[in-house]
């Protein structure tokens, strides 16, 4: 497998944040490539830093209190950690898209959908440099053509709404159509189906599925439900707690887990199309990431834990192919009371 | 153990200066035997966390009773409501707003039974110990506050105020939807357990139809304001018959490899529940819908020959 | 560690204070340091402080006890600071310091009582029109809402007028004007608290109207309410002094700050310090509480909580 070279590629990230109660120390050593045309999942549970890991793609942590202790953030080869503000804004929106959980927070309540979206347009001709210009008719129609590609129905009167009379799933249509008028390259979608229902989550998701194909877009997709990464992703990488655990393909991920935790998640979830089996969870709370444990963050909940454990983080490891994990007692098997409990 | 007939739940609202009525619960009847489990499954706006509401008196019911081992909810005196106090608790979806911030554990699980009985000093803190030990938790939290203990700890501690006055019925109102998987996993597991050791008979509202599946012997599948499918769980959930589960069914992403990544199932979006389509409420969003029929004429709950109940006009001869 | 093995062993045992109040303990503890770090609102604080000592010390440290109530000595009328009268003397020959320094319990006093009385009657307003809401409620918004048009210190003025001048009326009137605040505050409160999930699951348990409020609404609201009460300490000195200033408040010779600065103003600008030291301990005393008051919303809103 001759590797491409990645759009996106993440070196050893290490990320603080200075707080009241001290060092919050949130990412350690991140590390992924993602090639062109793939779309890539990042899961885990609340604190594991997947949120941390989107927003400082594009330079979205107020710093302070965020604090970079070391890595690189390499977008086609242009180190984002060292981009500055403008650098960014010519970014965002023309070369990387971002959209969020919750699309009201994004939309101005007090302009029309259209306005919103014809400024982003001009703002993106702006930002291009050496594009040609649009006049405000053609913004329009491009917005009006943005607005029939993500299938919401009515463009031309949409056009005129104002955020509120929409619905949630209307808005995360107009928010995706907004963020994709730059015609960006990598997008990358935090949470964006989970403030949703199920059945406008599966419009949404088959609506990004589809502009994946078409615009021969790459993702980076967020999401504490393993579903909807199954469902879109090709790979998957999963994060405990600041670190990177496991990465693998989507289908070996989920046939053959190797990072305990990871199977830990696994048999967490009670699955929709199968009659109940007894859910193991996961005992034991979050490591403190004021004070994190050296070694593997993961060790004190680990069925598998022995003492070189908790000595030095794992190295990442190939286990085949392109699956990856940190651990390092990957390729034995779960103690038999474990699965029990 | 719980029958509810009937019940109609409205609420009048005010929308660009006129008045105008949400329906939420338009005419649900339901009903749960004692030690049963029944899942109440459905979108937001579709009424399900407003019955378990009127189940505890915490809306005002328009119309319709329900009846808590024979006795009237929705009219109950006094007396009536102190008798059902102690028979049915609810736990809610987000524990950390469920807890009063500023008390410690030991009183929060402690109020039920300072409300309803005389049980005081040391002999409450001994009860309080029990229960906290019944949901898994140590008496070292007795004294802490919710801010000092995490989501899945919080919604144990709920659980365990539940349970002080010893109720036959627990209404779950979206217990772990605030948790992390693997505390839910946790929790779902301990609620089936207690479950059987103490022969609770629960409604479970939830929008997670892994979930119902996992905890309920009976799901009831809700549709702006009214049941339109029920059955035992393994009946509805391998082989639906209205459309509206089938799609619920087929939107539900699986956590697992070899899924197409399209759907391609489900169209348009949840009518306004002020504004609710003629006929069926789901016509406008159903592959099968038949016109001159189902967009004028609301379906009347049929029940089949496996003992489920389904509101559409294609079991209707 | 032995304490937690005893603890398993014998469950029974009464638990003691310190166990019981651990967390409160820790909270305390948190408070304490972020407060702390925060440089205004230590020295908010810290200008407090000086202020309470002051009140509670100030007749047995001054140097002139006498010239408190207001005495005369021609002699020494109008001299500039010195070694003897720190803050110079005014024009009968009263220290100045000593007069300033027992004025600091003056305005002690009326920035309690005008802020107790504010307090006494628009939490309970705020309250009830918060938690019994519909025509009530909105009667007392309403009725909030007047008082809350009309400039404070101009109704004050209004009403003091009507009484007549003096150090009980003025604090009368203020009391009168600086109600409606907690109104606004409390009712605001109330309503977010009353739709809680948690009093939801008071009243699921068959809690009474009267527990809910007093359990679960009231200590909730406690936190702006302190942080309110601090930050009108200053203002209510200052209103205070405001009207003594007129003329409408504390009457000369009495040891009121604003009436000192209303028989000083005369006779500056060659006569500075007659006026200067009593402005400058107002602007000090408000400073100092509005610090603190920011400083206590810093640690008391939960928003700022991790």
């Amino acid at each position: 497998m001759s590797a491409p070279e990645p759009i996106l590629s993440m070196r050893d990230y290490r990320l603080v944040f200075d707080t009241f109660d001290g060092i919050y120390q949130a990412l350690d050593g991140v590390g992924f490539d993602l090639n062109p045309g793939e779309s890539l999942g990042i899961v885990g549970e609340t604190g594991c830093g997947k949120s941390i890991t989107a927003k400082s793609i594009l330079g979205l942590l107020p710093s302070p209190p965020a604090r970079v202790l070391s890595g690189e953030i390499l977008y086609r080869g242009q180190d984002l950690l060292k981009a500055s503000e403008r650098d960014f804004r010519r970014l965002r929106g023309t070369e990387i898209a971002m959209i969020f959980q919750d699309p009201m927070t994004y939309l101005n309540p007090v302009f029309t959908v259209g306005e919103q979206l014809v400024d982003a347009i001009l703002a993106h001709q702006r930002a291009k440099p050496g594009g040609e210009r649009m006049n405000k008719a053609a913004a329009k129609r491009h917005a009006i053509q943005m607005l029939a590609k993500v299938h919401l129905p009515n463009p031309e009167r949409q056009f005129t709404s104002y955020p509120h009379e929409l619905s949630g799933g209307m808005r995360q249509r107009v928010l995706i159509a907004m963020s994709l008028s730059g015609a960006p390259r990598l997008l990358i979608a935090d949470e964006p189906t989970t403030a949703l229902d199920v059945t406008i989550q599966a419009q949404i998701l088959d609506l990004i599925a589809e502009l994946i194909d078409d615009l021969n877009l790459s993702v980076l997709m967020i999401s504490h439900d393993l579903g909807v990464v199954a469902k879109v992703c090709d790979r998957v990488i999963v994060m405990y707690a600041g670190h990177v655990v496991e990465d693998a393909p989507v289908d070996q991920l989920f046939n053959d887990p190797r990072h305990p935790y990871t199977r830990g998640l696994l048999a967490s979830i009670p699955h929709p199309g199968r009659p109940p089996t007894s859910l193991s969870g996961i005992p034991g709370t979050l490591p403190n990431l004021y004070d994190p444990p050296r070694g593997c963050r993961f060790a004190a909940r680990c069925p598998l834990a022995v003492p070189a454990c908790t000595t030095a983080v794992p190295e990442k490891r190939h286990l085949s192919g392109n699956h990856l994990v940190a651990c390092i007692r990957a390729d034995e098997d779960l103690p038999a009371e474990a699965a029990d409990a | 153990m719980l029958e509810i007939e009937d019940l109609k739940v409205h609420f009048p609202i005010r929308e660009k200066w006129q008045k105008a009525t949400v329906k939420a619960v338009n005419g649900v009847s339901l009903s749960i035997a004692t030690g049963d489990s029944l899942g109440l499954v459905g979108e937001s706006g579709s009424g399900k966390s407003t019955i378990g509401r009127a189940i505890l008196r915490l809306n005002k019911v328009t119309g319709g009773d329900i009846r808590l081992k024979g006795m009237s909810v929705v009219n109950a005196g006094r007396t009536e409501e102190e008798m059902l106090r102690r028979q049915a608790q609810i736990v809610f979806q987000d524990p950390h707003s469920a807890l009063n911030p500023r008390m410690p554990i030991l009183r929060s699980v402690a109020e039920p039974l300072v409300l309803h009985t005389k049980v005081r000093g040391v002999e409450l803190r001994r009860r309080v110990t029990d229960l906290l030990e019944i949901v898994g938790l140590q008496s070292q939290f007795l004294y802490r506050y919710p801010h000092e203990l995490s989501g899945g700890q919080k919604q144990r501690v709920c659980i365990a105020r539940a349970l002080a006055l010893q109720p036959e019925l627990l209404v779950l109102d979206e217990p772990t939807s605030a948790l992390d998987v693997s505390v839910q996993a946790q929790i779902l597991e301990f609620l089936k357990k207690l479950q059987r050791e103490q022969n609770l008979t629960y409604l479970f509202i939830s929008h997670n139809l892994a979930v119902i599946r996992y905890i309920c012997n009976r799901t009831a599948v809700m549709y702006l304001g009214q049941i339109v499918e029920e059955g035992a769980t393994e009946q509805v959930f391998s082989a639906p018959r209205h459309p509206y589960t089938k799609v619920l069914l087929e939107a539900v992403p699986l956590p697992e490899a070899g899924q197409s990544r399209r759907t391609d199932v489900v169209i348009g979006d949840v009518p306004s529940p002020v504004n609710m389509p003629t006929g069926c409420s789901f016509h406008t969003r159903c592959a099968e819908a038949m016109a001159g029929r189902c967009d004028k004429v609301a379906p009347p709950p049929v029940a089949l020959a496996d003992g489920r109940r389904v509101r559409c006009h294609l079991f209707a001869d | 560690m032995t304490d937690a093995a005893a603890e398993t062993v014998t469950p029974a045992r009464e638990p003691t204070w310190r166990e019981r109040n651990q967390s409160s303990i820790r909270q305390a503890r948190l408070y304490v340091r972020t407060f702390a770090r925060n440089g205004s609102a230590m020295l908010g604080l810290g200008i407090v402080t000086l202020f309470l000592l002051t009140a509670a010390l100030g007749p047995w440290i001054v140097p002139f006890p006498e010239d408190a109530a207001g005495s005369v000595h021609l002699d020494i009328k109008l001299q500039p600071p010195d070694a003897v009268h720190w803050f110079g003397t005014d024009e009968v020959g009263n220290d100045v310091f000593t007069r300033v320094i027992v004025g600091t319990r003056v305005s002690l006093q009326i920035g309690l009582i005008i802020t107790g009385i504010a307090m006494l009657i628009g939490v309970p307003l705020g309250m009830i029109a918060g938690f019994v809401g519909g025509w009530t409620g909105e009667a007392i918004m309403r009725f909030t809402d007047v008082f809350l048009a009309v400039p404070g210190l101009i109704l004050a003025i209004a009403i003091v007028g009507a009484l007549g001048p003096g150090i009980l009326n003025a604090m009368l009137a203020l009391s009168l004007v600086w109600w409606p605040g907690y109104v606004r505050l409390v009712q605001a409160k109330t309503l977010s608290l009353k739709n809680s999930i948690y009093v939801d699951a008071a009243r699921s348990m068959g809690a009474g109207k009267m527990r809910i409020v007093f359990v679960h609404i009231l200590p909730n609201c406690a936190s702006p309410i302190v942080v309110k009460a601090s930050m009108d300490m200053g203002m209510a000195i200052l209103g205070a002094a405001s009207l003594g200033f007129l003329g409408l408040g504390a009457q000369p010779p009495y040891p009121e700050w604003g009436a000192m600065i209303s028989v000083g103003r005369n006779y500056l600008p060659d006569w500075w310090w007659y006026s200067f030291f009593p402005g400058l301990f107002i602007f000090l005393t408000v400073l100092g509480f509005n610090l603190m008051g920011d400083g206590l919303r810093d640690i008391l809103d939960p928003r700022h909580r991790e």
